[in-house]
């Protein structure tokens, strides 16, 4: 929970003025305000030379630095920086020339040094916008150990105990705080999932949730709709899978507008939602409200970015999810909705502009329909690379439905061969005799045999009720294995019914 | 300029602040030492200083980074041997939830 | 030459006898050591200089015996409890540390091992630094060798009298705010800080991290210019290190020929005592004698950067001290009924009085709503002091003034009143909080018990302080052998 001046304004919002009736018919507007905490990908931890740690036994990445041995001191990892400037760059924000590390000081059996080294009112980062959000600033960080609760022990007198592993201790975190622009959990999901993307992108983090990689904490607070003054906000800690975050803020917003329909205030405070029933706890311990005494970090000094380290993460920079979407919107024509689809998973995005290269009579939108609606339905992980489909047998399977070699329906049988074993689109439909019958004497036949066995809908037809083709049609397709193009054979029937 | 008096409820807060337990007969003591201190820096309160710069660093120079180059860890026995209590792989401490 | 004679020798004398083949090095370790251990073993009649003594010579090829043939190869060299020493007890003089054995060894430790200095034993010391007495180590107070009812001045007192009293050839400290330059004054021996950033600052247990700087204690000053050139030097695992722009030179200069020296009225008038001022001036003379041109300069704001060292340093120390929690190293109290309970107590139990009191002040001065009006405005009263110094090298080329307001005092005289005891560090402050070098020298008596000078120049100007150093001593001609009998 991060309380730089630089944000206090903004961030702090006034208290409102008490509400004492009840006000059933106010309706209220969310005001949400991001905080993400993402484990950069570097090699070694935040201020020391340990490896970062996988699952490693417990206590087995650690070093005089990051187990706070007295005399041990901090250096700062070049990476995380070069990380963080790229991070910066994605989202737009402005890059300090200078910016310094801070003492952020409490106790917790998690904090070997009795302080967490952060940034404080100098960060590396300020401002930007994602999507449709602004962002307020990103810093960098060192992360905490892991405690890990054992239940009562002998060793500790008459108390729980738990056991502190030092592993996790000073992985290099970025914290990304976003302006209070977000208006709903859905928003709020969605925003983190193109985060996510774009982080995934760089390549700065491995943003696995369930891993921890990626932690986000929700400010939320309630407003009457249409009020420009913020009501009190609520933090919503560590929620860590984008289910959790919707409903824990949906769960959260609940809560506050019962408070302010029944006429009472919301406490600030800092809550837990607990996404297995769906409460939601306040964190506040017994202990006195925080008073972490930030100082500058005299062990490090402070950290000009130059000329050479800026040119050096553009270099790494590469073309973010935003931007490709907006590119397929722009020079494809693709809806908005595809673009995205397809750019916010680069493994689809990737596939798709593979598949564009082959020369194929078929829209862009049409395959980007393949991809993103047919191919990505089919795979389990999402990711084309790990299924057997080439871009070049899509692309041709798409062109053959387009000049009707193929019906739709069998180019879908086609296609959950090319995903589970590969090959050629041509020869599968050979093999399976999937190829499209064209009209005439076979196609002809079946249709009648197809108006006698179902005789009375054929009759509805005839009294001029269309959707009483469907049976027919559907025991056509049967017949046929989907082979049968569904507009002949509608054709067909009204020509032997004489029905148009 | 008036003294400056530390009263009994700010040093326990501190005190608490700093996880520093003080025994009752501590606490006066405490009280009157650190106001006599505070009293006396707090001349530094009679200086202009508008508009001067502090100082966090004396060194005139920017951060020497360190390039992201694994070096190698501590065997876990020879951090735990200094522990005060340990459970087989870790430091072992009152639980916070507790 | 028998054991008595060599154990007259400065370190730089010793160390070219060992060069030379004419004394053996493991002979002049067990000299050393076996006084060192009897100081140890006498506890109340001894001076209390020592936490750990060596058993023996370290094994030729162990880390804590440097190669052979190196520059300072066979000297033994005693060290100052709060650096880190792997394997041997390293408690910074607090019970916190109780029992503490680190893993590691301090740079600066494993640099002089490297050039040939050969552990002998840990100094007593100021519980975390923090003192001017030596009166608050958890192993009980240092005595002064010039008079055992005084104290030898802190943090560095035992460090200080061991070099005073002959029990070691020569010593690290470390100086924070002058616990280096105070108790070599008061102990009538040479004592340097070198410009903040020249001595790599990890493994060094710290008080506070951005005036923290480790140097010598020396018999002379060659053995102080010695000592230096092998500590400097930028390390890696310490961000505020710097490369030193040259080499430390042995000092030669018997003149001080046209050097300006400046005399601050802010230090060296009121508060200081009327017997330390005279044998002072007395060496003023002696310096124009050489040839010295002596002036007044103005440090304006130095009359307060007690009141800013005593916000900054509490401050640092308050964080600095927060990994004391009973969890993965030291003390931890018995019994605890939860983790707050674990914290609290083992915190009071395991600091000091004066340790307790400084952690309390600079929580006070960097807690919510007191920061600008403390720590804040400590920062800038920092910078006006450095503008201070920077103002006053453009008349001259260094600073004189005594080291310390007093002679050495009795024990338990300042116990009482915190205040006066911080007072000692009155003349030594304002070079810490300007990060620049400043030495201490023996410049007399008064009442028989011994005066420093404290010499200051500009950041990295180590070689020309320890050349006007070496020219006053010699013309000076101190006498430290009343504190060796
Ligand atoms: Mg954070
Ligand atoms: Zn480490």
């Amino acid at each position: 929970m991060e309380r730089p001046p630089v944000s206090e304004t903004q961030r702090t919002p006034p208290q409102t003025p008490a509400g004492g009736s009840s006000k059933e018919d106010v309706r209220y507007e969310p005001v949400i305000g991001l905080e993400i905490h993402v484990q950069l990908a570097t090699a070694t931890k935040m201020f020391c030379g340990c490896e970062l740690s996988f699952g490693e036994p417990p206590n087995t990445r650690i070093c005089p630095v990051c187990l706070g041995l007295p005399g041990s001191l901090p250096v700062a990892n070049a990476r995380a920086v070069h990380f963080g400037l790229m991070i910066g760059m994605a989202l737009g924000s402005e890059l300090a020339p200078r910016s310094i590390f801070h003492r952020k000081n409490y106790f917790y059996p998690d904090l070997p040094k009795g302080y967490q080294i952060s940034q404080y009112d100098e960060p590396l980062c300020r401002g930007g916008k994602l999507g449709d959000v602004r962002i307020h600033r990103v810093h960098l960080e060192e992360d905490a150990a892991k405690l890990i609760h054992v239940g009562s022990s002998g060793r500790i007198h008459g108390s729980d105990a738990s056991i502190v592993d030092f592993n996790r201790g000073g992985t290099p975190l970025a914290e990304i705080v976003t302006e209070p622009d977000v208006r709903s959990p859905e928003q709020a999901g969605e925003w983190l999932r193109l985060l996510r993307s774009t982080l995934r992108q760089l390549g700065v983090s491995d943003v696995n949730m369930e891993e921890g990689s990626l932690r986000c904490d929700a400010n939320i607070s309630l407003r009457p709709a249409g009020a420009s003054e913020l009501g009190v906000k609520t933090e919503l800690k560590n929620m860590n899978s984008f289910r959790f975050i919707e409903r824990g803020i949906r769960a959260e917003i609940a809560r506050q507008e019962k408070i302010l329909a029944g006429g009472g205030q919301v406490v600030q405070e800092t809550l837990h939602f607990d996404p297995a029933s769906g409460a939601i706890t306040s964190l506040r311990s017994k202990e006195e409200a925080h008073d972490y005494r930030y100082f500058p970090e005299p062990d490090l000094l402070p950290v000009a970015i130059d000329q050479q380290m800026i040119d050096a993460a553009r270099a790494d920079m590469t073309e973010l999810p935003a931007d490709r979407a907006e590119r397929y919107q722009r020079e494809l024509a693709l809806s908005p909705e595809t673009a995205q689809q397809l750019a916010f998973r680069a493994g689809l995005a990737d596939f798709f502009e593979a598949a564009l290269t082959v020369q194929v009579d078929v829209s862009a939108q049409t395959l980007a329909n393949w991809v993103t609606v047919e191919l990505a339905g089919r795979l389990d992980d999402g990711d084309p690379a790990n299924a057997q489909v080439t871009p070049r047998a899509l692309a041709e399977l798409a062109g053959m439905v387009g000049s009707k070699q193929v019906s739709v329906g069998a180019a879908r049988q086609v296609l959950d061969t090319l995903v589970a074993d590969g090959g050629d689109p041509q020869a599968i439909i050979e093999q399976q005799g999937l190829a499209a019958i064209d009209g005439g004497d076979e196609l002809a036949g079946i249709v009648a045999a197809a108006l006698d066995a179902n005789a009375d809908a054929a009759q509805r037809v005839r009294e001029g009720n269309a959707k009483a083709i469907g049976p027919i049609v559907g025991y056509v397709m049967r017949e046929t294995k989907g082979r049968a193009d569904g507009t002949e054979v509608a054709r067909l029937v009204h020509e032997q019914l004489g029905s148009q | 300029m008036r003294a400056i008096v530390i009263s009994r409820d700010e040093v326990l807060h501190v005190a608490r602040l700093a996880r520093l337990a003080l025994s009752e007969d501590e606490i006066e003591p405490m009280a009157r030492e650190l106001s006599a201190v505070l009293d006396h820096v707090a001349r530094i309160g009679e200086l202009d200083l508008d508009g001067v710069a502090p100082t966090s660093h004396v060194v005139d120079v920017t951060g020497a980074l360190r390039p992201d180059e694994p070096r190698p860890c501590l065997p876990r026995e020879v951090a735990l041997a200094q522990a005060p209590a340990v459970s087989e792989d870790g430091f072992l401490v009152p639980s916070p939830q507790a | 030459m028998s054991a008595a004679d060599v154990l007259e020798l400065s370190a730089a004398r010793v160390a070219d006898a060992i060069a030379a083949g004419s004394l053996s090095a493991g002979e002049l370790f067990d000299a050393y050591r076996s006084r060192a251990a009897a100081d140890r073993a006498a506890g109340d009649d001894g001076l209390n200089c020592f936490t750990w003594v060596a058993e023996d010579a370290p094994e030729p090829g162990s880390p804590a015996a440097g190669p052979a043939g190196a520059p300072i190869g066979g000297v033994p060299l005693a060290v100052k409890d709060l650096f880190c020493t792997e394997g041997v007890p390293s408690q910074s003089g607090s019970r916190i540390l109780e029992g503490y054995l680190p893993p590691y060894t301090a740079s600066v430790v494993q640099r002089l091992y490297d050039a040939g200095a050969s552990l002998l034993a840990k100094t007593n010391q100021d519980e975390l630094a923090m003192g001017s007495s030596n009166e608050n180590s958890a192993f009980g107070p240092v005595r002064n060798p010039w008079d055992r009812e005084r104290v030898p001045g802190g943090s560095s007192g035992g460090s200080a009298a061991a070099v005073a009293a002959g029990l070691a050839p020569w010593a690290l400290g470390t100086d924070t705010g002058g616990s280096i330059r105070q108790p070599a004054a008061l102990c009538g021996i040479v004592g340097l800080k070198p410009t903040y950033g020249s001595v790599s600052r990890y493994g060094m247990i710290a008080f506070a991290s951005s005036l923290d700087q480790a140097g010598p204690l020396t018999r002379d000053v060659r053995d102080a210019a010695l000592l230096l050139r092998h500590m400097i030097g930028q390390d890696p695992c310490d961000a505020t290190s710097l490369q030193f722009p040259h080499e430390i030179e042995l000092p030669t200069a018997q003149r001080l020929e046209g050097v300006r020296l400046g005399v601050p009225e802010e230090l060296s008038g009121e508060g200081i005592e009327t017997g330390v001022l005279e044998t002072f001036r007395a060496a003023l003379a002696q310096a124009e004698a050489l040839g010295a041109h002596i002036s007044e300069v103005r440090l304006p704001h130095a009359p307060h950067a007690l009141s800013a060292y005593y916000v900054i340093a509490p401050a640092e120390a308050s964080s600095n001290l927060a990994r004391f929690d009973g969890v993965r190293y030291g003390l931890r109290a018995e019994d605890a009924t939860d983790l707050l309970d674990m914290y609290t107590r083992t915190r009071h139990d395991g600091f000091g009085p004066e340790v307790k009191r400084r952690i309390m002040l600079g929580t006070y001065a960097l807690s919510s709503g007191y920061y600008d009006a403390y720590y804040g405005r400590a920062q800038r009263v920092r910078t006006k002091i450095a503008e201070d110094f920077r103002a006053a090298f453009e008349s001259v080329d260094l600073i004189v003034t005594p080291t310390a307001p007093s002679v050495a005092f009795k024990l338990g005289e300042k116990t009482a009143d915190p205040l006066s005891m911080y007072l000692n560090d009155y003349c030594t402050v304002p070079m810490s909080l300007a990060g620049i070098p400043a030495i201490s020298i023996p410049c007399g008596l008064s009442d028989g018990l011994p005066v420093g000078m404290q010499i200051a120049g500009p950041a990295f100007s180590e070689n020309r302080l320890l050349e006007a150093a070496h020219a006053l001593e010699q013309a000076i001609g101190f006498d430290g052998a009343p504190a060796r009998v």
